[in-house]
């Protein structure tokens, strides 16, 4: 018979792989655009908040820029007065990420071609800034409630089954094992979407060698476009799930940041190194909360991927899954 | 017409490498220096104290430092808050240990613990760089702040968990805590910064600031002509980590007198601190000085218009605030990637070719 503390001990392991999918999530949108263009997109997190929010926003009727509207013109605009049903509110967000992928690499991207890699990331925190502003102003900075009619609550079944098998019933979210099966299904599809479409040749291609790409009529620009447009779409996924989880609200683009020792773990170019290391530091900060936590104060979740994150690139730069970095002079 | 080097003679090599070459820059400068110490003290009010000009200062220290490691250096930190941090929580630890010290002393006793703290954390700057770095020092920034919020040792265990500066006196007169005079905060934020832009300005230009920036440039090449990188980058989170110190021992003990970590440092300031140094300018003095000004003083001039003179909801502010300066940041990476502080350069540049641009 298993004890209750190491059951106990089960069970924080399993939220903890279940929260890690939702930080793999994040970070597969980080992987996608750092492998097409070698851009690591800090705004990738606060682009999960803004896709989240222009859904909510969508779905409820709400009028854009509502605030700033009445505040100019003394009006009292807040509702059109609608609810649009969740999949068309899902296919409108995704046309404004795709249209902001457009004009990111319209406004950012063109112009920075060739730029230091650390040049590019300085422009992708902007970019996170000027999005947040935005989206605040756009939809309001209130926390806003996300239904798209995913299944929520305690599953029963399970809690019921080990309850019968341990003698202790697992808590284990409906929507974690949902968030699950999208990211197992999203992995599958964007591998296959690489591997097999035409498009997915052409970003392998530009991923490669940019210059190469180019001299054999890719257009890299396009294919920037298109990345973007994907990496938008993973981030409203993310934001859909993290959403429904815990309200649409800023502390999403904090969650967001946990994405970046994520990859470090991971591998910056390994879109299974993003599973890995996500479920790593899901398991790793919600068991060190949980074993070594009440010793040294608590609340280590804060800090704890971090930490890892340090302590593993002094030993292994490149990640566990990452290309070897060779630089030359 | 006037600003021209014509006419000054040279005889020395000092006078040959002095910081402002051209007469007219030099009296500028000490005009602006004379007129910061001797007369702005006596014309400062609460308002113009508490909202713009401390907070000026304290930024601009704390830009300094930041432009050291990252303007000069070339390592991105994302630890600025945490550092802070360390620095005010070091100056209030050593102002309630040791009474009698003086505050002077208890504040660059801040920043050296702050440059241990900050050398601790630069140790991985040795094997990654680039954004690894950035994200590496994340863990700094969220460690520190969690660090003391935990640990009641830090705060002598106050039940608010905040930390609050006693009073203490320079030549008699209160420069921290309740009893402090406006005129005193500005003063004496005014010498810290004056005196450390000025010891910034000299080590940027010597040997050390040298190796510093053949780092930035091309660590491998710096390697191999010469410099040592282990040196070379730890100095700089030393000397970076101890102005960040100073700034936070400020920030907390002259400036506003009770902290909450969270609040006070937490991963905006760091990001706010990056701004400056990004749109007034990496790798200058100067720049840093713009930077900090332009992003206290922008939110203020937008609260005051936005929300004083149109009526709009603070948030509406906020958010504009926001919008703002991440355009700007995009801005100046594209347009200008040195900063405003460049743009005054290639102004000071046309003038001296005036009215003759093909001077050369």
């Amino acid at each position: 018979m298993l004890t209750q503390q190491l059951l106990f001990g089960i069970e924080v392991a399993l939220n903890g792989l279940m929260t890690g999918v939702l930080y793999a999530l994040v970070a597969l949108g980080f992987v996608l655009i750092f492998k097409a263009s070698g851009v690591f997109n800090y705004a990738q997190g606060i682009m999960a908040l803004f896709a989240a929010l222009t859904l909510v926003g969508f779905q409820n009727g709400q009028i854009p820029f509502a605030h700033l509207i009445n505040s100019i013109f003394g009006t009292h605009v807040h509702h059109f007065g609608w609810h649009l049903p969740a999949i068309l509110s899902i296919m409108l967000a995704l046309a404004v990420m795709a249209l902001l992928a457009i004009v990111v690499e319209k406004l950012i991207l063109k112009h920075l071609v060739n730029q230091e890699p650390v040049i590019l990331f300085m422009a992708t925190i902007g970019l996170a800034y000027f999005l947040e502003g935005f989206g605040d102003l756009m939809w309001g900075s209130e926390i806003k409630k996300l239904e798209v009619g995913l299944p929520v609550g305690i599953s029963e079944t399970i809690e019921g089954f080990t309850n019968d098998q341990f003698g202790y019933g697992f808590f284990i979210d409906r929507l974690d094992i949902v968030a699950a099966c999208v990211a197992a299904l999203l992995v599958v599809s964007l591998t296959l979407l690489f591997q097999y479409s035409k498009i997915g040749r052409a970003l392998r291609a530009v991923a490669d060698d940019h210059q190469a790409a180019l001299s054999v009529g890719i257009s890299l620009r396009f294919i920037w476009v298109v990345v973007w447009s994907i990496a938008g779409f993973v981030a409203l996924v993310a934001g859909i799930m993290w959403g429904a989880k815990s309200g649409v609200q800023f502390s999403l683009s904090l969650i967001a940041l946990k994405a970046l020792p994520v990859l470090m773990l991971g591998g910056f170019t390994s879109i299974p190194g993003a599973i890995v290391g996500g479920l790593i530091i899901g398991v790793g900060e919600k068991l060190f909360d949980f074993l070594v936590g009440p010793m040294i104060g608590g609340a280590t979740e804060n800090w704890f991927a971090y930490v890892l994150a340090l302590i593993f690139l002094v030993f292994r730069p490149q990640g566990l899954f990452g290309e070897r970095i060779i630089e030359r002079v | 017409m006037f600003y021209r080097e014509a006419g000054e003679f040279k005889s020395s090599y000092t006078e040959d490498s002095q910081t402002f070459p051209i007469a007219l820059d030099r009296y500028g400068y000490y005009a602006v220096l004379a007129a910061a110490i001797g007369i702005v003290p006596f014309l400062v009010n609460d308002y113009w104290a508490n909202a713009v000009l401390v907070p000026f200062l304290v930024w601009s220290m704390a830009a300094l430092g930041l432009n050291i490691l990252t303007g000069y250096c070339g390592q991105i930190s994302l630890g600025t808050g945490g550092f802070m941090a360390v620095g005010a929580y070091a100056c209030y630890k050593l102002m309630t240990a040791f009474p009698w010290l003086n505050i002077v002393f208890c504040i660059i006793l801040a920043g050296l613990i702050t440059a241990v703290v900050g050398i601790l954390f630069g140790l991985p700057s040795l094997r990654i760089k680039g954004f690894y770095l950035a994200v590496a020092t994340l863990a700094a920034q969220f460690f520190l702040v969690w660090l003391f919020n935990k640990v009641p040792w830090f705060y002598n265990y106050s039940a608010s968990g905040q930390i609050n500066a006693p009073e203490r006196t320079l030549l008699g007169i209160p420069i921290t805590g309740a009893n402090t005079e406006p005129w005193t905060q500005y003063l004496v934020c005014v010498l810290f910064v004056v005196a450390f832009a000025w010891i910034a300005r000299n080590l940027t230009r010597g040997a050390l600031g040298r190796s510093w920036m053949a780092i930035r440039d091309m660590d491998i090449a710096a390697e191999i002509i010469g410099v040592n990188p282990l040196k070379a980058k730890l100095s700089a989170f030393a000397v970076s980590s101890f102005y960040v110190g100073v700034a936070g021992a400020l920030f907390f003990s002259v400036y506003l007198g009770a902290v909450e970590v969270t609040e006070a440092f937490g991963i905006n300031q760091s990001f706010l601190v990056l701004f400056m140094i990004i749109i007034g300018g990496l790798g200058s003095v100067l720049g840093s000085f713009i930077g900090a000004a332009f992003l206290v003083l922008m939110p203020v001039l937008l609260k005051n218009i936005l929300v004083g003179g149109f009526n709009w909801e603070t948030s509406i502010a906020t958010h504009f605030e926001f919008l703002i300066i991440g355009g700007l940041i995009i801005f100046f990476l594209i347009v200008e990637p040195h900063g405003i502080a460049q743009l005054w350069r290639i102004i000071k540049e046309k003038l001296r070719l005036w009215p003759f641009p093909h001077g050369h």
